[in-house]
């Protein structure tokens, strides 16, 4: 069932005389099965955006629909939405409290009214989903290194089997393998099992190479909804949102510019050296 | 002469179990041998856990090695005498600009420092201003800082640090939690205190572009020091980065593809600019 975003907007302070849209009547259909990218410099409104996907907030006008009922409803069942979407906040890490990892990530499940048999299989299936070490189930959280917290945490959002997983910043302070690991797991996730994926980040890179759709936030407004491709089209408007173009995309309209027929268009690495070397040499690969 | 020599220096921790027992010894830090020159502009690189932040640790007298030993400013740290010399010689920046901002006022937050090293009052002042206009954030002297973005609330940390009068400014992972702007303006910060200011910087971070203009690179992996050399130097070595779940910068990887493919191109090119300047060479 889509998320649905029918002119939601989020305003603090709104009896004062400077309020604060922090929203900007959003309209959105995050539809199942997309992989999809937010993008917006810091206080651009992406955090507020999410915490809106499962009624963490409530728009201060506009509605939120899940399942075709709105969210808001006085017997709308949020704790029914919540397993649905499964937020991962920004080092989730702070977030594991147990005195180990299978611990950790059972509570979920339990806490959603599972038997205790059933909690341990989701969070056995959920550790497997995100490869998780199997000699590290039974670990002291203290024990874990950087990228395995990540693991643990999204597992134990992954144990209560939602439809739509939101990850805000997931990779930050991993170093680049760490980032490219992470990443990869999610996205086999996305393609095996067809959850939806939203995913708030902050690397045009990582945006360009992973996500189907990409939204850009500006000022609590949606800016841009389009692929990848056709928003990285767009480099000066981003630049002016304190955000930019991935760096492969940069080189290739440097390169277009001198007069050499790279393709403006390309987003990853792969892409800009297999246009570059086609310009250069004459050939293709 | 040099602000920072790290000799043969190693550290352990020590893991107990619930009775206190030691159960185990990690070496963190495994014959770490650094030397950092006046003036100059020092990365480290590493994974998560292999070390480079235990290391920061030692230049001011945070931690204190287990073997070897850590000179800051030609002081043994271990010199308890010398502690806050220590600290007043090497300032340190760290991830969380939220975590080293007191002050209600910018300009308060910053003066902070110097007023507990005891500076006269008209002094501080002085300082102050120098220190926030060399992060390019004088205009913002009577703002509070809860009002500031990310990059601007780590500048004003490291005007903070600044204004301690450091020989030397130890950033450890300073870019980590900030959006792509904030991150420029920092970077921004820290080079023009390194060649403006002639401040020794070292600067821990997992993001490979930000070390380019560095003078030279430490690359560490369990607790050791496996890599050093200029950035040409050691992005030259692609392959032997990715062992060490490392990147290369952007511009790098492009031409180790296109080399790969069979294009004449030289070895560690670092920026966009060197890129395209040698693509152009190749038709």
């Amino acid at each position: 069932m889509p998320l649905i975003l029918d002119h939601v907007s989020q305003v603090y302070n709104a009896d004062t005389e400077t309020p604060v849209r922090a929203l900007d009547d959003v309209s959105l259909v995050l539809p199942e099965g997309q992989f999809i990218g937010i993008i917006g410099h810091t206080g651009s409104g992406k955090s507020t955006l999410v915490q809106h996907l499962n009624g963490l907030m409530l728009p201060t006008s506009g509605n939120v629909y899940y399942n075709g009922r709105d969210i808001a409803d006085k017997d709308f069942n949020k704790k029914e939405l919540r397993k649905h979407v499964g937020l991962v906040f920004q080092y989730p890490e702070h977030q594991l409290f147990e005195t180990d990892v299978f611990a950790d990530v059972c509570f979920g499940p339990k806490n959603m009214g599972l038997s205790k048999k059933e909690a341990e299989l989701a969070a056995f299936d959920a550790l497997r989903k995100v490869d998780f070490p199997n000699e590290l189930y039974y670990a002291s959280v203290f024990e874990l290194s950087g990228g395995q917290k990540r693991r643990a945490a999204i597992a134990g959002v992954l144990a209560m089997k939602p439809d739509f997983l939101v990850l805000d910043e997931p990779t930050a302070g991993l170093d680049p393998v760490g980032r490219y690991e992470i990443l990869d797991m999610v996205s086999a996730l996305h393609k095996e099992s067809g959850m939806t994926i939203i995913l708030v980040s902050h690397s045009m890179e990582d945006v360009a190479r992973y996500v189907e759709r990409v939204i850009v936030m500006d000022r609590g407004k949606v800016a841009f909804d389009d692929t990848p491709r056709e928003v990285f089209t767009h480099g000066e408007e981003l630049e002016a949102m304190g955000l930019g173009i991935p760096e492969s995309t940069r080189i290739a309209r440097m390169l277009k510019a001198k007069g050499i027929g790279v393709d403006p268009d390309v987003l990853t690495v792969t892409e800009a050296a297999d246009s570059i070397y086609a310009a250069v040499t004459g050939k293709d690969k | 002469m040099d602000i920072v020599k790290a000799e043969n220096l190693v550290f352990e921790y020590i893991r107990r179990d619930e009775e206190g027992n030691p159960t185990d010894v990690t070496t963190a830090l495994d014959h770490v041998n650094i030397d950092v020159r006046q003036g100059e502009f020092i990365g480290i690189l590493g994974h998560n856990g292999s070390g480079k932040s235990t290391f920061a640790k030692h230049l001011n007298a945070i931690l204190y090695p287990t073997e070897g030993t850590v000179y800051v400013g030609g002081m043994n740290t271990m010199d308890d005498d010398k502690l806050w010399d220590v600290r007043s010689c090497a300032g340190m920046v760290f991830q969380n600009p939220d975590n080293q901002i007191i002050g209600q006022v910018v300009e308060e937050d910053v003066g902070f420092g110097p007023e507990n090293l005891g500076v006269p009052t008209k002094e501080i002042w002085e300082r102050v201003e120098e220190s926030l206009r060399a992060v390019g954030m004088l205009e913002y002297r009577k703002k509070s800082p809860n009002k500031l973005s990310g990059g601007q609330k780590q500048r004003v940390s490291i005007a903070g640090v600044l204004a301690m009068h450091p020989k030397c400014i130890v950033l450890d992972e300073p870019t980590a939690m900030l959006d792509p702007s904030g991150r420029k303006e920092v970077v921004r910060a820290i080079r023009g205190l390194n060649d403006v200011e002639k401040m020794t910087v070292i600067l821990i971070t997992h993001y490979m572009d930000e070390v380019v203009h560095a003078d030279r690179i430490f690359v560490m992996d369990k607790g050791k020091v496996v890599m050093q050399g200029t950035p040409r130097e050691i992005f030259a070595d692609v392959p032997t980065l990715e062992k060490l779940r490392l990147d290369v910068p952007g511009p790098t990887r492009i031409a180790w593809e296109l080399k790969k493919k069979g294009l004449p191109l030289p070895d560690g090119i670092l920026t966009a600019e060197e890129l395209v300047k040698e693509i152009k060479k190749c038709r």
